[in-house]
């Protein structure tokens, strides 16, 4: 409703109907109780946001004051009491590796769904075919995880890693025994899980171009590829870079999956030195470890303390895919 | 330049691309069919009664059930729905009809902001709220937890469908001389019913199957429920322990408890996702 004729009816109705019907004054009470209902619905979420910082880093508070800087730069990893010492660097290399994988090869296939949906596919299986897409989206994380346990760990292990271990091994990032629980096993089940947003978004932006945009590359005599990469997909291009960075924000913060096919190393071999190596991401570490920290030690502290450092990323990438995308939706590409 | 031959290479990449695209759509589909099929044929011969009807065996012996964790996910969709879906509904009032300020823009992005973060991060937050300050892990605090990931969907959906209602209705009801608060609760939301039932059903579809944010609240556990400030067990958190478990009949169970799972979020997903179909005449993107 416009701001202008909201305030038209409450004049109305205090002015006119009230008098008129005579209706009792509790009913005033009433819409402002109820507005006040509502705004504190609202406010909530401010509520929860402000906490959700404060909170975090109150519970990390213990680990930065010992460790200061150096809870970031630092390669150990040692709960046993009177040797406590941590240090987060391995794992946030681990988040940025196999966040890496997963857009390099999410992102491809995911413009190839959305360019397929939204450009080529005829309209008779598009609406089933998205369907199945978003469908992705639905799995639980964890039955990813089961999933690539018992089943995509093979595949990577048997077609990706024991060819490269084989032909190109002696190259330090494809050294390693192939078992299949790696980093690239940890990346590449990211890359799917981050196929249904990426494309998903990137089909709404690409459908929300102006046909004359095509229309103007065709008079060209542009063939319909170079129609789509001329007129759509450079006309939508800052639409597709909030997708993208919608789905970092994804796999940055993805836990239950990556877990369970990661690996999990701690300390200095978590460092993401080989693909084929077992590696950590900060979201594992916390999973992993979340249930058997001693509460009396710093160990929940710093795993909180590594939480804190995901709550940053996840928050500077979420507002920056936000704005991105709130500015393609103000210039009216989107919706 | 334009010679026959460039035209050529021009069709042929066009040919190319267009067949990639088809490409990735088979690669992206892969992994759906391999989940769904592998979840039947392997769950399939772990489900029987007592499976569904008695909690874990002793570990490292074949028996036992997932009855308790199928409880434990009950009890917590309905508790977060408790809390959840009161405040996401009068939220997305606000942001609807009274919205159109500083204050509704700050909410509507941060609940964007919310709804893309992390679940571990919330599971975390709740822990040093709730989790440290009762000094137990319990289904409070998974409902907390829960409600906080609930919150953004069923605000986003609430607002689109309030907002589909015609003005034609609220002014209908205002020159009526009802109230602004009548109108909208006894004639804008219901009109609005079927869209916000079905956002409450996609916000339970994704909190059913969430595991990490349920490690630091409710823990789990071998037994049925008790009070709500004992831990619980999740269907989720079942499956990841019996998948970390060294057993062949572990493995089973975990598959029996995915097929479960998936059995719950894709069919409340897919009803829900229809219904909105049904109601809006196109699924609301979440």
């Amino acid at each position: 409703m416009e701001k202008g004729d909201k305030e038209g009816d409450t004049n109305l109705s205090e002015v006119g109907a009230t008098r008129l019907l005579h209706l009792p004054s509790i009913s005033l009470k009433g819409d402002t109780l109820f507005l006040a209902l509502t705004i504190a619905a609202a406010t909530s979420i401010i509520v929860i946001m402000a906490l959700l910082i404060i909170k975090i880093y109150e519970g990390a508070a213990p680990v930065f004051n010992r460790f200061g800087f150096s809870f970031l730069t630092s390669l150990e990893w040692n709960p046993v009491e009177g040797m406590e010492a941590y240090g987060a660097l391995p794992y946030l290399l681990g988040t940025l590796t196999t966040s890496a994988i997963a857009l390099i090869v999410g992102v491809p296939i995911s413009l190839g769904v959305a360019i397929f949906l939204a450009e080529i596919a005829p309209s008779s299986i598009r609406a089933p075919l998205s369907y199945v897409i978003e469908l992705l989206a639905a799995v639980p994380s964890v039955i990813y995880g089961l999933w690539g346990v018992f089943v995509f760990r093979f595949w990577v292990r048997d077609l990706i890693e024991v060819p490269l271990s084989t032909y190109l091994g002696f190259i330090p990032i494809f050294s390693g025994t192939p078992y299949g629980l790696s980093v690239l096993t940890g990346g590449l089940i990211l890359a799917i899980m981050i196929i249904p947003t990426v494309s998903a978004v990137c089909r709404e932006v690409l459908l929300a171009v102006p046909s004359t945009q095509r229309e103007a590359a065709y008079s060209l005599g542009a063939t319909r590829w170079e129609a789509i990469r001329i007129g759509v997909l450079s006309y939508a291009r800052a639409g597709i870079v909030g997708a993208i960075i919608l789905g970092l924000g994804r796999a940055v913060g993805e836990t239950m999956a990556v877990t369970m096919v990661i690996g999990n190393a701690v300390g200095p071999a978590a460092l993401p030195t080989s693909l084929l190596k077992a590696g950590q991401t900060m979201a594992s570490l916390i999973a992993n470890e979340f249930n058997e920290a001693d509460p009396v030690s710093l160990h929940p502290s710093a795993l909180i303390g590594v939480g804190f450092i995901l709550l940053i990323s996840a928050l500077i990438i979420n507002v920056a895919a936000q704005l991105l995308i709130y500015r393609v939706r103000a210039k009216g590409v989107v919706e | 330049m334009w010679s026959e031959t460039n035209y050529k290479i021009r069709k042929f990449k066009e040919r190319l691309i267009l067949a990639l695209t088809v490409v990735a759509v088979i690669l992206a589909i892969i992994p759906l069919l391999s989940i769904l099929i592998e979840v039947v044929i392997r769950g399939l011969p772990a489900i029987s009664i007592e499976f569904l009807t008695s909690p874990p065996g002793i570990i490292g012996q074949p028996g036992g059930g997932i009855a308790n964790a199928i409880q434990g996910t009950f009890i917590l969709i309905g508790l977060s729905s408790l809390i959840g879906v009161p405040i996401g509904v009068l939220a997305g009032i606000y942001l609807a009809e009274f919205g159109n300020n500083p204050l509704g823009r700050v909410v509507r992005f941060l609940s964007d902001v919310l709804m893309q973060m992390p679940s571990i991060v919330i599971g975390i937050f709740v822990y040093v709220l709730v989790v440290l300050a009762l000094g137990r892990f319990s289904p409070i605090a998974g409902a907390i937890a829960l409600s906080i990931i609930m919150l953004p969907i069923v605000i986003k959906t609430t607002e689109e469908s309030v907002r589909l209602v015609p003005n034609l209705l609220r002014e209908g009801a205002l020159a009526l001389g009802l109230r602004r608060w009548r109108v909208i609760l006894s004639i804008v939301v219901p009109a609005a019913k079927s869209g916000v039932v079905t956002g409450v059903m996609l916000a339970i579809s994704r909190i059913a199957g969430e595991t990490a944010p349920l490690i630091m609240t409710v823990l789990g556990s071998q037994w049925f429920f008790t009070s709500l400030f004992e831990p619980i067990d999740a269907l989720p958190l079942r499956i990841w322990r019996l998948a970390l478990l060294p057993y062949e009949y572990a493995h089973q169970q975990g598959w029996g408890a995915a097929l479960v799972l998936i059995a719950i979020v894709l069919t409340l997903n897919v009803v829900a996702k229809t219904l909105t179909k049904i109601s809006f005449g196109r699924r609301v993107k979440i």
